[in-house]
Parts: structure tokens; C-alpha cells; sequence
């Protein structure tokens, strides 16, 4: 029963993945369209990143002084500048672990 | 002219990166599997044949929870539709390649995957093997997270809770996005993303993760227009 609803899970899922490389080609999108392309990422990664710092586990917002927000904007900082991604994500992470262990405790 | 090798090696060391983020958070997924009380063949059955992170979760949460099947598979179907996006914009490299091939390649494009090889696409457009460099970053994910949730199936949550590691996960995607807030009209456009995405939370099926895109890209066409 939970492996009958897995595989339909993952077809639809591989369905996702493969659809659009299968079926367009080059002269199907004019360049309008490649141009509002080109901020797919842009305007898909804030849809994982935003709810992953402001809402917490139970689906409610966090508070204004939550430990995340500060994670989050190290991070922007230290991308910004090292343009290094373990750089990026260790810098979000000790800072964060910073402030719930030492700071807050 | 670089060789498939060569191209395949850095689709994995461009990725590589990445699995500081993804190996903690394949462990918590594969833990949280069994401990919501699932076979621990079906908690590593999902890696293989949905291969989403996210995804795997809510589906598993959302069964527990006791809901409808149908609602699991098509909150899966839901969240997974960014996909869509990302093969709109890598058709355009990957379209000299076979039936088949094009096939194969899409099972293994993931987030991490399809940001590190479309900015490696980008830059070089005139290589003759470019898909190599999709391969490689896509296979890399997929060993690292079959490993991860089987230790995460296996060895239980052997990663402290109280670490917080899933706040790893939106830090890679800054990691990813940082670079363009150099430019002003990828500001607005994330932002509107971000706040559009928080908006819509309690969207039924987890529809945020696709709705917030959408409005984004409305936005960016707007912003395209008034370029001109």
C-alpha cells in the first residue's frame, strides 16, 4: 500500500524531471522566454531558503530575535564576500550553534 | 575542448561542496523515516525511486499523519514541479543528446545539481560534452544520499537534534544565489520569491514551493520589459 503510493510518487516526480528535457527543443522558446529563464534560479531557491529560516518546525513564524536570522545573514555576508560555498555554510552554521549554545544558554 | 572525464570530475568537485548540507540532511530524512514507525525498506525505497529530499519527508510526515495517499503523492508531485523549471532551462544544452540519453540524464537532475551545472553551462557553452558535467554533479548527489539516509535508516538520528542541521539546508541555497545580489533585478526577483513563499505557506499540498517561482518569474518579465 505505502509502496504502491512511493511509486506513483516517483513517477510523478521523475515525470517532473523529465518532461521538459524531453520535450522542448531550441526553436519552441524564443528569446523572450530564455531571457526569463535565465532567473529560474533566482526565483526558485528564496521558495526553500525563506521558509527555512522564518518558519520553524510546527509551520508558525519564528520571533524577531531567533537565532536563524542571524545564521542566515552571516552567511549572505561571508558568501558574498568569499564567494566559497563550505565557507558559506560553515559560517551560517558555527554562528548560529553561537548563539544557541553559548549565547542563549 | 575538455574530455568527458574531465568534464564528468568537475561536475563532481562543483558539487562536492554541497554535501556538507546534504549527507547531515539525507541522515535526519532516513532517521526520521523509522522513527515515524515506516519499514525501514520503504523509508530507503523512497531515495531510490523519489530521490527529493524534501519531498521524501512531507510524504512520510503526511502518511503518518494519517492522511490520504493521494494527498501524499500529490503534495510529492507538487513540490517536485520545480523540476519543471530547471529542464526548461537546461533543455536548451542538452538537446543534441539521444532519446534515451535525455531520459536517462533527467532522473539524476536535483537543486544542488542543476544550479552548479547551469552556471558551469553558462560559461561554457561551446563544450561538445557539456551533459558530462550534469552527470557528474547529478550521480555524485545520488551516492551521497543513498549513503546518507541508509546511515540515517541504519544507525537511527546519530546526528544530535539539538545541532539544528537541517538549518544547513537553506544555507546551501544561499550558497548558490549570493553571487546575484550584485544585480538589482535578481534582488527584486528573489525577494518577491521569499516573501511570495512565506505568503503562501499554509497553501494546500505545499503549493508555496511552486506558486512563489511563478509570481517571481511574472515579476522578471515585468522587469525585462521596463529594461527595454
Amino acid at each position: 500500500m505505502t509502496l504502491t503510493a512511493i511509486i506513483f510518487a516517483g513517477i510523478l516526480t521523475y515525470l517532473t524531471r523529465m518532461t521538459m528535457i524531453v520535450l522542448i527543443s531550441r526553436d519552441m522558446l524564443g528569446d523572450k522566454i530564455k531571457a526569463v529563464l535565465e532567473y529560474v534560479p533566482s526565483a526558485v531557491f528564496p521558495a526553500i531558503i525563506f521558509p527555512g529560516i522564518f518558519i520553524n518546525d510546527f509551520g508558525t513564524f519564528i520571533e524577531i530575535n531567533d537565532p536563524k536570522i542571524f545564521g542566515a545573514l552571516v552567511a549572505v555576508i561571508v558568501g558574498y564576500f568569499s564567494k566559497n560555498i563550505i565557507a558559506t555554510i560553515s559560517a551560517g552554521l558555527v554562528s548560529y550553534w553561537f548563539l544557541i549554545f553559548v549565547v542563549f544558554n | 575542448m575538455l574530455t568527458k572525464k574531465q568534464l564528468f570530475t568537475r561536475g563532481m568537485l562543483d558539487i562536492s561542496p554541497h554535501m556538507l548540507s546534504v549527507i547531515p540532511f539525507g541522515i535526519i530524512c532516513g532517521a526520521i523515516g523509522v522513527e515515524l514507525g515506516f519499514h525501514p525498506y520503504l523509508v530507503y525505497a523512497m531515495s531510490f525511486i523519489i530521490f527529493g529530499g524534501a519531498s521524501q519527508i512531507v510524504f512520510l510526515q503526511l502518511l503518518s499523519g494519517g492522511a490520504s495517499s493521494l494527498v501524499a503523492v500529490a503534495s510529492v508531485g507538487i513540490i517536485n514541479s520545480r523540476h519543471l523549471l530547471y529542464g526548461a532551462v537546461l533543455s536548451e544544452y542538452l538537446e543534441k543528446l539521444s532519446f534515451i540519453k535525455k531520459l536517462l540524464i533527467s532522473y539524476v537532475v536535483v537543486d544542488q545539481g542543476f544550479a552548479e551545472s547551469n552556471k558551469f553551462f553558462k560559461k561554457n557553452r561551446s563544450e561538445e560534452f557539456l551533459h558530462y558535467h550534469l552527470i557528474g554533479t547529478g550521480c555524485t548527489m545520488w551516492v551521497c544520499w543513498q549513503i546518507a539516509t541508509l546511515s540515517g535508516i541504519v544507525l537511527g538520528s546519530f546526528v544530535p537534534e539539538e545541532l539544528g542541521l537541517k538549518f544547513a539546508i537553506p544555507l546551501t541555497f544561499i550558497a548558490i544565489v549570493v553571487q546575484d545580489l550584485k544585480k538589482l533585478d535578481h534582488v527584486i526577483v528573489m525577494i518577491t520569491c521569499g516573501l511570495s513563499s512565506l505568503l503562501f505557506f499554509d497553501a494546500p499540498f505545499k503549493s508555496y514551493i511552486i506558486i512563489s517561482p511563478v509570481i517571481a518569474l511574472f515579476v522578471a518579465a515585468l522587469l525585462l520589459r521596463l529594461k527595454k
